[in-house]
């Protein structure tokens, strides 16, 4: 009999000291930790392509096709995305009716700061895109805002990222719960499956960077924000970061949400965050 | 004998009842139905472009008169909009599973 309570309380301890052990895993599973899901992104790419120059993710499907990539480079030197290039710095440069500028509105007069957005503003509790604040800047000023699909904002966000290229992307997440809350919440919607096709972001862009989906090469997630805006042959004009994930989620039967949606803003964070370190390299031309 | 007769005519009642030619109430209360999936599923942020576009076909066909037609739309809307909602339920959990850890 006493070996038996003995063999039982024996047990009861050691499953004990097993729960003590293994539950704080469990607590640091749950827990939001940007750092370390940036660094397990970055080298799910690193190690799935390891040919790949790491800066070179940043140009999406050249950077999975050699081929492809040729052709891009030739068509680099008179780029499509040429004409929004310098509609925009002209827009920048053009004062509002006010007499104020874009450059009023943004640190270091809008030029060279686009590998810190988009941002979190701890006044608002919410995450600011560029195009977001491009719009806000407009209306603060008396200006309509301009549709975040479209090629006047296209245009804009293109001299800007031009400003700004090679510098490496800097995206910050502040010490403050929402900030967490935000970034988890892009995590989710990148990873979450959607529309009747059933199809994540991350079943194109991490399941299947550089394979072909109909006659395009997908690009992988990494560096994915770094390009934008873009110009796409397939649309024959510049797009948006709003216009890219639009597409995205019709292209799967989802119906998209209103742009610049909190789950839109929430998920270019993730992305951006994800990839800091990557130079920017928009604006980016695209088939 | 009478007992037959009574089964009979009833059965022949039936037959007319399920082959009688959709109305616009029949219409009406699938349409209902599918647009209150709907609705969930857009209050989940998960409508899928093919419900909006069967549901505009059911009213399209309605607007004709064609009944059948409508109904059968209708009822493809509401299946998918109950399988869209059934997706967002699901990967409130499921997405994890594709998470790059």
């Amino acid at each position: 009999m006493k070996t038996r309570s003995a063999l039982l309380l024996g047990s009861l301890s050691a499953a004990l000291v097993a729960l003590a052990l293994t539950a704080p895993r469990v607590v640091a599973a749950d827990k939001v930790d940007p750092v370390a899901d940036a660094k397990a992104f970055q080298n799910f790419f690193f190690q799935k392509f390891p040919d790949v120059k790491h800066e070179d993710f940043v140009n999406g499907p050249y950077s999975m096709n050699a081929d492809l990539k040729r052709q891009w480079q030739e068509k680099e030197e008179f780029p499509p995305y040429e004409f929004a290039l310098e509609a925009g710095k002209e827009m920048f440069a053009t004062p509002f009716k006010n007499g104020k500028t874009y450059a009023d509105c943004f640190p270091n007069g809008g030029i060279g700061v686009r590998q810190n957005y988009p941002y979190f503003d701890t006044k608002e509790g919410k995450v600011i895109t560029l195009e977001l604040a491009l719009n806000r800047c407009r209306e603060a000023n008396g200006e309509a805002p301009y549709s975040y699909v479209k090629d006047e904002m296209a245009s804009l966000t293109a001299y800007m990222a031009y400003t700004s290229r090679g510098k490496p992307m800097d995206i910050k997440i502040p010490d403050d719960p929402r900030a967490l809350e935000a970034f988890e919440n892009g995590k989710r919607y990148f990873y979450t499956r959607r529309g009747q096709m059933n199809f994540s972001c991350a079943s194109c862009h991490v399941q299947s960077p550089g394979e072909r989906i109909r006659a395009e090469i997908l690009a992988p997630a990494l560096g994915i924000m770094n390009a934008m805006p873009i110009y796409r042959s397939e649309w024959s004009g510049m797009g948006t970061t709003s216009r890219r994930f639009v597409t995205c989620n019709s292209q799967t039967r989802a119906v998209p949400l209103e742009p610049q949606a909190d789950e839109y803003r929430d998920v270019e964070y993730f992305l951006s965050y994800v990839a800091n370190g990557l130079p920017i390299s928009g604006p980016g031309a695209r088939p | 004998m009478k007992r037959t007769l009574a089964l009979a005519m009833l059965l022949a009642l039936g037959l007319v009842a399920t082959a009688r030619a959709a109305t616009e109430a029949d219409y009406k209360a699938a349409y209902t139905a599918a647009e209150a999936a709907s609705k969930e599923a857009a209050g989940l942020r998960n409508q899928w472009t093919v419900t909006v576009s069967m549901l505009a076909a059911a009213r399209k066909a309605a607007d004709s008169g064609d009944f059948d037609r409508a109904i059968a739309a209708a009822r493809e809307a509401e299946a998918l909009a109950r399988a869209s909602i059934f997706q967002a339920t699901s990967e409130k959990e499921a997405w994890k599973a594709m998470e790059i850890r």
